[in-house]
């Protein structure tokens, strides 16, 4: 397959999760989201139960695929760094490692200026993260995937209810 | 591509709907929402022009139960299927696991839907991904209209491969979910063959 599949364990998922709530605070951010660029949701912090955060990592994904073709056409690699400026609520968005997308909503409490530094020391952490997980899951062993195991019987279960 | 997340006990996968203009992409997935339990679905998305085109893409989270202790979550999106949308189609393909090529079963439209065809296998080429590899199922939408071809003849020139293929009429909801039940069901057997 073109692209390697995305895995994430108990152990990295604590980290990820320290991470973004550091970066909550250190930023004065409402939430933070972390995306894949398929658009699934990894993690998130701070108050997400005021946003659809499905419908948020889907559209962040969109928003970062169709900068990313902008890019393209005018011939730089991409835009690592997307801000929407509202009236009262903000977003940052800003590519990880190249893999993953950081989207950072902050209202009058912070400033982009503030966001962008914390946004900068937390890319960093997050990219070493997935440079490991990256390679944790090359090597994973297929033994210890739960889904070779899986029967008809359990995909046709998915369908009754 | 699907997302293993262990932490979180989930599997992410992406089902991809594509094909010509006004083939009924769109008219799928609302059928869908309209018809999942509220506790299984999410909102639905519609990128799309004022005329109610789809500018960029309809996005549909739906969790089904779990397999193997694991939740499983699927991305349904369609493609604009507009042949100016071509930059739009290309980046929604991106990381696929499973697509649904829906047909115009008008004659008039046979034409398009070929167009159509070829271009998903010319931008899957670009994402690296060959239309021989990744699952994928045919649908036969608006089989009420007058001027549909025959199953026999659409099938001749576009499902030489003899992949899955279910005639439907997607505003009445036919063939709508045996679609969506066959792209699942592939793409699950695709992770189970990716991990041996």
């Amino acid at each position: 397959m073109a692209y390697p599949q995305l895995v994430m364990y108990e152990e990295e998922a604590k980290q990820i999760s320290a991470i973004l709530d550091k970066l909550v605070k250190d930023s004065n951010a409402k939430a933070v989201f972390l995306v894949d660029k398929d658009g699934q949701l990894i993690s998130q912090s701070g108050e997400t139960e005021n946003f659809d955060s499905t419908s948020l990592a889907s559209l962040t994904a969109g928003n970062i695929a169709a900068t990313g073709g902008l890019a393209k056409l005018i011939g730089e690699k991409e835009f690592s760094i997307i801000f929407h400026e509202g009236e009262k609520d903000n977003i940052h968005i800003s590519i990880v490692g190249q893999r993953v997308i950081l989207v950072v909503i902050f209202d009058n409490r912070s400033s982009l200026g503030l966001v962008r530094l914390r946004v900068r020391k937390a890319s960093d952490e997050l990219a070493v993260i997935f440079d490991k997980l990256a390679e944790k899951s090359t090597k994973a062993a297929s033994s210890e995937s739960p889904f070779a195991e899986i029967t008809d019987e359990d995909i046709d279960k998915l369908f009754n209810i | 591509m699907s997302f293993i997340n262990y932490s979180a006990r989930e599997i992410n996968c992406k089902i991809v709907y594509y094909g010509c203009g006004l083939c009924g992409k769109t008219t799928n997935l609302q059928y869908i929402y309209e018809k999942t339990n509220p506790e299984s679905k999410g909102k639905m998305i519609s990128l799309a022009t004022e005329t109610e085109r789809t500018l960029f893409f309809d996005f549909l989270p739906l969790s089904l139960g779990e397999i193997k202790g694991f939740k499983t979550r699927f991305h349904l999106y369609t493609v604009p299927g507009q042949i100016f949308y071509d930059a739009s189609r290309k980046l929604i393909l991106k990381g696929v696991d499973g697509i649904v090529f829906v047909v115009d079963s008008q004659a008039e439209r046979m034409d398009a839907n070929i167009e159509s065809f070829e271009n998903m296998k010319e931008n899957l080429h670009e994402h690296g991904y060959d239309i021989e590899q990744i699952p994928y199922v045919i649908q036969y939408n608006k089989r009420d209209l007058p001027s549909a071809v025959p199953v026999e003849e659409i099938r001749r020139i576009l499902n030489p491969q003899g992949v899955p293929d279910f005639e439907a009429i997607a505003p009445k909801g036919i063939g709508v979910f045996e679609t969506l039940k066959a792209i699942i069901k592939l793409v699950l057997i695709e992770l189970k063959k990716g991990a041996r």
